[in-house]
């Protein structure tokens, strides 16, 4: 029966990420080269921290509470800038690689633009960060048992899919935002993204009060939603637009060939 | 290294994004693992399938803590959350609770029985009221009014659970920390305050103990012979060890069958035991107390027959199997007539058996014998004979030996395997006169305690095992006796007998060895060092175990038999390893077995002085002849077989409710559904929604 926890958990964590990927990534091979290759800079971070992780572990001791809390604090920041660096990275080689395309192509105009790219490549970070800090949750998951024995909330196989949810989001909008401020050398910007995210790390030490990470990830989530929006082109006005349906007629009014 | 980096990668990213800091791994937040299982597996023979079994991914039943037998309804009808796992306390696992449990095996998710520190009062035996009924001599072909136990039943408190069919798993657990968790998961959650039913979550149980071998014996033995892939998959095995045996006078065993002028006194034990739970067989009174008794005897006749050989040989057996339908005897009686033993039929003069001698009230011991073979006189003057050397061996020793009536049959004993092969004078020795005084007979309460084996609290494992206690010496007495009756029996002169003296310290440190813990200092001096690993700081299991495997007991009793009855002596370790006195020597092998014994360590030093023990120590197959000529459904021999399994344990977590499931599931896929419905509206208005009117030209969404 636990098969349904495990259903509903994969659709609450990955719902949104694979509906995204499924409408605007999946029909251009373009874009799935630039996820996967996000994903992997986002992994080569991942393989950095927990080698620092380790030796740490390693040399530090293991019986002492404080030393150990220390070091997760330190594993924590590590891996968050670690994460913001490989993104650094990751769009400088995107910049080389769109001038190299531009160089080979038949066409004037890139075959992808930065802003897309910055979209692609935060849902590969998302994606692969989300599949990382769930996946085993959702092998034990499947049960027969739920957590609580050692009087642990049972809300925790919910709240960690919410909290995925979350961080593919957030991974989402902070590599839009992210490759926005460097195109506009806009530093501030990039550090408020390093900071939100050093923020939202740093929010899951307050479980398990579910409720003390979930809401302000949540509001973080919401902020950096509408500041994507704006960086990604969007105004009050586009939205106004085109929820009350007047696309038609500014469709006509805009209209160039692509 | 692989797969540790990735297991790295994945705590770290568990801990760092939802844990927090208590670095947990999520398994070990939702179950505890039973770090003490003793499951009851199953077994088969000719036409049945006894003992448990769960599914192939485990028995999961909600935790009902049975208080009382009225309390069992709660499990069978009125519970809401079939089905239950029950945990019982040992008084309440009796039999009338585990068919009600049986037959509603639908609503029972398993059992799990808390076995007590110390032994209940009234009598309890899984075990049957005739034991072997079929096997022994006792058919109605040999005696239809003896039949069936019809004169005396041998084990009356006998419930027979240990030969009934579950169709879930049943473990034992040992009442400590894990019992506790159990018993707080249990109060926290799943007790039904005022009638009403607990609320979700509830404390649950999983179980594995699946069990490959299924129907009976020749079914399984069937499907280990069908190869499928290049390993083949067993099934089952066939229940069985080795008989060790052991000859005053060294007998050839390289050349089989019958001896010229050879005329030997078979001194026989048993030396296996059972319980209902796989190995738990502590068998104090109903093995141990004879065969111990029967070594000790060994070793008061080792210098008195160097000194005055008596005219006939004595043979020491020590049968394995002897529970199930007579493994061990009957194939020794079996090789005897097929000429593959040392020995025949022909050779045999007289049995004399060692049963049950630890419990004897007023110093009493009964002898029994066949009164069907004793209608032929000549058996008859031979059987009394041995009676009249038995009671005369008493004389001055503080043992009373009595006769039964006449008209008794045996108890279960392995005389019986002879009897059924041609009729031969022997007498069993019991402490018993008709039904068993064992009250714990094949159970798992008949223990050191169940002997009144007790030491004072404050004594050091060494000490206790030179401390003689007065079971130690009653049994002292017994093997004096019987060791004085089997000289005279062997035709030995009656002059020597107060020569013949069974020594107490021996029979202390087996005593020891055997029911408390076998890892002591004397065991570890008698034995060769690749054996140390077998001893162990708990009592020995009596359990037989399957032919594939060496049993623990048959490895003890040989190197004890071999220390206790032959001689050490000068031999290099190779010489003695390849059974020869020295490099030129290729005879001795086929008269004696060389043993080389890791000896004691010298005061002040660490180093272990081996040497070499010359004895004539060996060990006979005890494997049912049936599995030889393949009669699976063999009515004479047994066939009784152990099913093999993957895994055996057991694990404790809570179960969430259906309708938090439920919510959870529905919450998923409505954030599915909503975020495929906002995506597919989002990214067909893109154009609209990023495209910025002051810069069109970078817009390109």
């Amino acid at each position: 029966m636990t098969a349904a926890v495990f259903f509903g958990c994969t659709f609450i964590a990955f719902g949104p990420a694979i509906s995204l990927f499924l409408f605007t990534i999946a029909r251009d091979p373009l874009r799935v080269i630039f996820l996967i290759a996000g994903a992997f800079f986002w992994l080569v971070s991942l393989l950095l921290a927990s080698l620092v992780w380790f030796i740490s572990v390693q040399i530090s001791n293991k019986d002492s509470a404080t030393q150990q809390k220390g070091l997760l604090i330190f594993g924590v920041v590590l891996s968050v800038l670690l994460q913001e660096t490989f993104r650094f990275a990751y769009y400088k080689l995107l910049k080389k690689a769109n001038e190299g395309l531009l160089t080979l192509s038949q066409e004037e105009t890139m075959p992808i633009s930065i802003r897309q790219l910055a979209y692609v490549s935060g849902l590969g970070f998302g994606f692969m960060s989300g599949a990382f800090s769930v996946v085993n949750i959702l092998a034990d998951s499947v049960g027969p048992g739920t957590v609580g024995i050692h009087g642990d909330s049972q809300h925790y196989f919910l709240s960690s899919a919410f909290m995925t949810l979350a961080i593919i989001l957030l991974h989402m909008f902070w590599g839009v935002v992210f490759f926005d401020a460097c195109e506009k050398q806009r530093w501030w910007a990039v550090a408020a993204v390093v900071i939100s995210h050093l923020t939202v790390s740093c929010l899951t030490f307050q479980n398990p009060e579910y409720v003390g990470s979930l809401v302000p990830t949540y509001v973080i989530l919401f902020l950096m939603g509408v500041w994507a929006f704006y960086s990604a082109g969007g105004s009050l006005r586009n939205l106004k637009l085109c929820i009350t349906c007047k696309d038609r007629d500014f469709l006509l009014a805009n209209h160039r060939p692509r | 290294m692989d797969l540790l980096s990735n297991k790295w990668i994945v705590n770290l990213l568990v801990c760092c994004l939802f844990i927090g800091v208590g670095c947990n791994s999520v398994e070990k937040k939702i179950y505890v693992h039973l770090n003490y299982t003793v499951p009851c597996v199953r077994l088969l023979n000719a036409t049945h399938q006894i003992g448990c079994q769960s599914h192939l991914s485990g028995n999961v039943g909600v935790l009902h803590v049975l208080e009382s037998e009225e309390n069992v309804d709660w499990v069978l009808r009125s519970g809401p959350n079939p089905p239950y796992l029950v945990i019982l306390e040992s008084p309440l696992f009796t039999r009338s609770i585990m068919m009600k449990l049986k037959n509603a095996s639908s609503r029972v998710a398993g059992v799990a029985v808390v076995a007590p520190s110390a032994n209940p009062l009234e009598g309890v035996s899984p075990h049957t009221t005739c034991p072997n009924e079929n096997t022994g001599v006792y058919t109605e072909k040999y005696d239809p009014s003896l039949a069936h136990c019809n004169v005396t039943v041998w084990n009356p408190l006998g419930s027979g659970l240990s030969y009934e069919q579950f169709d879930f798993p049943i473990f034992s657990l040992k009442d400590d920390n894990d019992t506790q968790v159990i018993r707080q998961c249990y109060m926290d959650h799943n007790r039904a305050v005022n009638g009403s039913s607990p609320q979700y979550p509830l404390c649950a149980m999983q179980l594995y103990s699946h069990m490959s071998a299924v129907t009976d014996t020749a079914t399984c033995m069937r499907r280990n012979d069908i190869n499928f892939s290049i390993s083949p998959e067993m099934v089952c095995d066939p229940l069985g060890d080795y008989n060790v045996w052991a000859s005053t006078r060294p007998i050839n065993n390289t050349a089989k069958g019958h001896k010229m002028w050879e005329s030997v006194v078979i001194a026989a034990a048993r030396l296996d035991s059972r319980s209902f739970f796989f190995e738990v067989a502590p068998g104090a009174e109903s093995g141990v107390s004879g065969f111990v008794t029967l070594l000790a005897a060994a070793h008061a006749l080792r210098n008195p027959i160097q000194v005055a050989p008596p005219n006939r040989t004595i043979l020491y057996t020590f049968f394995q199997g002897e529970t199930f339908d007579y493994i061990g005897s009957s194939r020794m009686v079996y090789d005897m007539q097929n000429n593959q033993f040392a020995v025949d039929l022909d050779n045999v003069h007289s049995v004399l058996e060692i049963g049950q001698v630890g419990l004897r009230a007023n110093s009493k011991l009964w002898l029994h014998s066949d009164p069907v073979s004793r209608k032929n006189n000549s058996v008859n003057a031979e059987v009394m004979k041995l009676i009249e050397s038995l009671q005369s061996a008493s004389a001055g020793l503080n043992v009373t030996v009595n006769e039964t009536g006449f008209s008794q049959p045996l108890p279960p004993s392995s005389f019986q395997r002879f009897l059924r092969a041609r009729p031969i004078p022997g007498v069993v020795i019991e402490d018993h006169q008709s039904a068993f005084t064992n009250r714990f007979y094949e159970s798992m309460y008949d223990n050191a305690e169940y002997l009144n084996i007790s030491y004072p609290p404050n004594l050091t494992p060494e000490e206790q095992l030179v401390s003689v206690t007065d079971t130690a010496m009653a049994l002292t007495e017994v093997a004096t006796m019987v060791a004085r009756a089997l000289y005279i029996q062997a035709g030995g002169a009656e002059t020597q007998l107060k020569n013949i003296n069974a020594d107490r310290n021996i029979v202390t440190r087996m005593l020891y060895g055997f029911l408390v813990r076998s890892n002591n200092s004397w065991f570890q001096e008698l034995i060769p060092s690749d054996l140390m690993s077998h001893l162990a700081d708990r009592p020995t299991n009596f359990y037989v175990g399957v032919a594939q495997q060496s049993s623990e007991p048959t490895l003890l009793v040989k190197y004890l038999l071999a220390n206790l009855t032959g001689s050490p002596t000068n031999i290099s370790q190779d010489n003695c390893q390849n059974q020869r006195e020295d490099e030129k020597d290729t005879e001795s092998k086929h008269m004696y077995s060389y043993m080389w014994v890791q000896g004691a360590s010298p005061p002040n030093s660490t180093k272990r002085e081996g040497f070499c023990v010359r004895s004539t120590v060996r060990l006979s197959k005890a494997l049912s002849p049936a599995f030889d000529l393949r009669e699976y459904t063999s009515k004479d021999y047994s066939t009784w077989t152990e099913s093999r399994w993957k895994s055996i344990k057991g694990r404790i977590f809570l179960v969430a409710s259906h309708d938090l499931e439920m919510l959870t599931l529905g919450v998923g896929v409505a954030v599915l559904l909503a975020s495929l419905l906002l995506t597919y509206i989002m990214s067909s208005k893109a154009d609209i929604l990023f495209s910025s009117g002051r810069e069109p030209a970078n817009a390109t969404y």
